[in-house]
């Protein structure tokens, strides 16, 4: 996405090749995350968003699923931040961008926060992994004491 | 949202009406671990149809419901994990491993009642 529209600029990226300036925003919404309630309407919200593409119920589920991961690392580590969820082209691709963003510690082992997580006893217990393999793309910008920008999308195929 | 659990004979039955929230399934949880001892149920159903999401702390919840029902000494089935959900949880790596699960409601309390005759509970049917 933007680069230099985060606030966190590229600390740490886990695929900083992805996507980056060719996508254009056809739809977006934002939806702030405060506690665990709104981890369910960020990802009813996704949900019904993804649907107007045309995705597969089996693939709203792991959109939907994704979201609920992304919003509860906010919830339980940064207290609050934002979803934003997008409707993107690129080409002659459609697809669907979920961003959380937080102002919250950061992690401090980006490498390891991503490792594993092939069981429900997770690495570093973040479920990142997790969303890294139901998406089609995905990145993460983290500083210590800053937050943490995880951006993941999903293409229509 | 909270859960109804209604005891049907010797089980209790959480039938899940909709989407649920962190601390709703704690609440969940708690309510069932504390009714098991309080109406001497000997088995316990959680019916999940109407979850379109089971993420990672569903799973883990659910999980401890069944292992903690376990050690109050009685059993739990999960039943109704609908297709695109457990396509999602495989994709995820939650294999409930150790907790039992049935298609539905019926083959849920037709598990119970089979464990129930048969006392020496020790292997659970979805393998450990």
């Amino acid at each position: 996405m933007d680069a230099e529209r985060n606030p966190f600029g590229a600390a740490a990226s886990a695929d900083p090749a992805a996507g980056n300036g060719r996508d254009r925003v056809l739809e977006e919404i934002a939806v702030r995350i405060d506690g665990d309630t709104d981890i369910v309407s960020a990802r009813q919200k996704g949900r019904v968003l993804a649907a107007t593409l045309g995705f597969s119920s089996s693939e709203l589920t792991l959109i939907a699923t994704a979201i609920s991961e992304l919003a509860r690392n906010i919830v339980l580590y940064a207290k609050q931040g934002e979803i934003v969820l997008r409707v993107l082209e690129r080409g002659d691709q459609r697809g669907v961008m979920v961003r959380a963003h937080d102002q919250g510690p950061g992690i401090p082992d980006i490498r390891r926060a991503l490792q594993g997580g092939f069981s429900t006893s997770r690495s570093l217990g973040l479920g990142l992994p997790g969303v890294r393999r139901l998406m089609d793309e995905f990145e993460i910008e983290s500083r210590i004491g800053q937050g943490t920008t995880v951006t993941a999308r999903k293409w229509k195929r | 949202m909270e859960v109804p659990i209604l005891k049907q004979g010797p089980y209790l039955i959480a039938s899940i009406q909709s989407a649920l929230s962190d601390a709703d399934l704690v609440q969940l949880r708690d309510k069932l671990v504390e009714q098991v001892g309080r109406l001497r149920s000997r088995g316990v159903i959680v019916d999940v149809t109407a979850l379109d999401v089971m993420d990672s702390f569903a799973t883990r919840t659910l999980r401890d419901i069944t292992f903690m029902i376990r050690l109050r000494g009685a059993e739990t089935v999960i039943v109704g994990i609908q297709p695109d959900v457990a396509f999602t949880m495989v994709q995820l790596g939650l294999k409930l491993e150790g907790v039992p699960t049935a298609l539905d409601l019926e083959e849920g309390i037709a598990f119970l009642s089979k464990k129930d005759s048969s006392p020496a509970k020790e292997a659970s049917p979805s393998g450990r």
